[in-house]
């Protein structure tokens, strides 16, 4: 398995969590494939259960996690049944790190940032202090960040280059595979586009790939070669990025990307009516046939993952 | 068939039109102290803005944060005192305004802030937090009150009304928390409605409903509002004019679709060149962009702002002195040496 291209094979992963109301079915037998040196973005709006996606495959649970089950292929094998120290010695950091959300505030105020950015590589790859700073001030260069920043706060840098530290962060251990969270959702258009310019950079240079999890659709064309689209717990759609841009099939996909705000041209934007289903009370059927345009009578029965031309869609239509 | 208005005609229209706010050579300075007392120079986050909007006009104002929109913002509030210049709202200078006045004016101003969740109290309902500004209006009679709460629920599309007025803000969704302060805003019946990133935290889905919901507010009521936004992509459905901002000044004033077609100022273009469209062809190009990062308001460059990430600069020119404002088209104003 370890020959060809595979990194990641997600199959039937559940997270859900308890609560009194019953449990919240954040992640809902989500399958999707990544390949090396590609980037994949997971589509949706908030609270559809996509930051719970990238901490069930990192296995960064809260404390009412629920039901967790289903498997995660890394290069072929199952990291599921492995123990929370294995876990943690040989995939968190080691070789699949993440890029949290608001990652800029997430820094710690009262360390300087060369330490915080060392010690994921001190933690899991066991070098010494002084080996952890040559790495930091490499990590430093790649995402541009001047190397005399090492010894400053996190309050003396500004918004983009605390995101860049942050980013730092995932890379100094070499991982194979970076989650982003919203990586830039809380930045400057200005600033978007540098740490944009300085992910394709990364995948370009050190052939890492990335899972970017944004509900920004137009900022997230610029690393996307795939894109799978999450509602309610389900990915509904994945499809490459070219044709999915040109093109989605799924209701739901293209009343999202209706719903953008174009510098040219004049089409008016749409916006989709009613409001995602709570995970705790889930429809029964296709649950995006309250809001769908499209619905029909079959929409009542839960959609088959329908496969044409390599692209998939939940979707009745297109049985 | 609808007759195409003819460039003279809306020239002519704008002529008639009433001016609402009127501002001009506006500085907004804050001092820094050292040791709490000695004086350490200035934050000069506004540094001589001149503008007027109409009645029934958006405007929007686009720029980067720390570029002094908010402080913009805040002086136009009547928040802030301005160092230097004045706002003239209705023939009245805001300066000259005593409590009383001041009153007056912020029952003509509505305010939308950027992130709802932070703008309503959390321990008041829905009912109460939209009632709170007619009781400070003067408005006594209880009935009344509650009667124009529901008409500005209805306005805003919180409706059946009654499901909504007495639940707490962390019981609505986002889209509905922004509709409550929308409607808080519209509830004295403003003139000029001051919009500060009303969607920039909202969902992408839910961004264009808000738009087109604050839009066909602007429009019933005849709404003169101020947009400030660093997302150029969601300002051509809303705004009839944008002002470019950049370290504390306007550096390109003009119609939107004069400013989206043909960006004359550099700093406007790699704003354009940094908002995305979905294209997956994005992904194979690298964006040029400008080096560096915008300067401290404290000690802003000499000449052109915007110089030390030019890369069109003149030298000798625009690091030395100050661009003032060209016209290179009818109504198209830039501060750039480029056009001179």
């Amino acid at each position: 398995m370890t020959q060809n291209n595979r990194l990641l094979r997600i199959e039937e992963l559940v997270l859900y969590f308890n609560t009194r109301q019953g449990p919240v079915q954040a992640v809902d037998g989500v399958d999707f494939v990544l390949d090396h040196n590609r980037a994949v973005v997971v589509l949706g709006e908030s609270g559809c259960g996509k930051s719970s996606l990238a901490k069930a495959i990192l296995r960064l649970l809260p404390r009412n996690a629920g039901t967790y089950s289903g498997h995660i292929y890394l290069e072929g094998r199952d990291i599921m049944p492995l123990t929370e120290e294995e876990f943690r010695q040989n995939i968190r950091w080691a070789s699949i790190s993440m890029v949290p959300q608001a990652a800029m505030n997430a820094l710690n105020p009262v360390i300087r940032v060369g330490d915080q950015v060392g010690e994921p590589a001190i933690v899991h790859l066991g070098v010494d202090k002084t080996e952890a700073i040559s790495l930091v001030k490499k990590m430093f260069r790649h995402v541009g960040v001047p190397e005399d920043f090492i010894s400053r706060y996190p309050f003396e840098l500004s918004g983009g280059m605390r995101q860049r530290v942050a980013i730092a962060m995932a890379l100094v251990t070499s991982p194979i595979l970076i989650i982003l969270d919203e990586p830039t959702s809380a930045l400057d258009v200005l600033t978007q586009a540098n740490i944009f310019n300085v992910l394709k950079r990364l995948k370009k240079e050190l052939g890492i790939s990335f899972i970017l999890i944004t509900h920004d659709i137009a900022t997230s064309s610029e690393l996307a070669d795939d894109v799978a689209v999450m509602y309610a717990g389900q990915i509904v759609e994945v499809s490459d990025a070219y044709r999915f841009f040109d093109k989605p099939l799924h209701p739901y996909s293209q009343k999202l990307m209706a719903s953008v705000p174009r510098l040219h041209g004049d089409t008016e934007p749409d916006f989709i009516t009613g409001q995602p289903p709570s995970l705790i009370n889930l429809p029964k059927g296709c649950r995006f046939a309250d809001r769908c345009p499209a619905r029909f009578e079959k929409c009542a029965e839960d959609p088959l993952v329908i496969e044409t031309d390599d692209r998939k869609v939940k979707c009745w239509l297109y049985s | 068939m609808v007759a195409v208005p003819q460039a003279k005609d809306i020239e002519n229209k704008e002529n008639t039109r009433k001016t609402v706010l009127s501002i001009d050579d506006l500085h907004v300075w804050f001092e820094l102290k050292r040791f709490g007392f000695g004086h350490a120079g200035y934050v000069k986050a506004v540094d001589g803005v001149t503008f007027d909007i109409h009645e029934s006009e958006t405007i929007a104002v686009v720029g980067e944060s720390g570029c002094g929109k908010s402080s913009l913002m805040k002086t136009i509030l009547a928040l802030y005192k301005p160092t230097k210049g004045k706002i003239v709202f209705d023939n009245k200078d805001l300066s000259e305004l005593d409590n009383k006045g001041l009153h007056w004016y912020r029952s003509h101003v509505g305010y939308v802030q950027q992130d709802p969740y932070g703008a309503l109290a959390p321990f008041m309902t829905v009912q109460r937090i939209l009632e709170e500004p007619l009781i400070v209006g003067g408005i006594k009679d209880k009935e009344n009150r509650i009667q124009r709460i529901h008409k500005a629920m209805e306005e805003v599309k919180l409706t059946p009304v009654n499901d909504f007025l007495q639940k707490f803000p962390h019981m609505l969704s986002g889209g509905q928390q922004q509709r409550v302060v929308i409607a808080r805003a519209m509830i004295m019946e403003p003139k000029l409605l001051v919009a500060d990133e009303p969607v920039s935290m909202l969902d992408a889905s839910v961004r264009v409903e808000i738009l087109k919901l604050l839009s066909n507010l602007q429009e019933k009521h005849n709404l003169s509002v101020i947009y400030i936004t660093h997302d150029l992509s969601t300002v051509s459905y809303f705004s009839e004019r944008i002002f470019v901002m950049y370290a504390g000044n306007l550096v390109e004033k003009a119609k939107v679709r004069q400013v989206v077609d043909n960006p004359l100022h550099p700093y406007t273009m790699a704003l354009l060149t940094g908002t995305s469209e979905p294209d997956a062809k994005n992904a194979e190009t690298f964006k040029e962009l400008p080096p560096g990062e915008p300067p401290s308001l404290v000690n802003p460059p000499t000449g052109c702002r915007f110089h030390p990430r030019c890369s069109k600069v003149i030298k000798g020119l625009c690091d030395v002195k100050f661009p003032p404002e060209f016209e290179p088209e009818p109504g198209h104003l830039v501060a750039c040496w480029l056009y001179q």
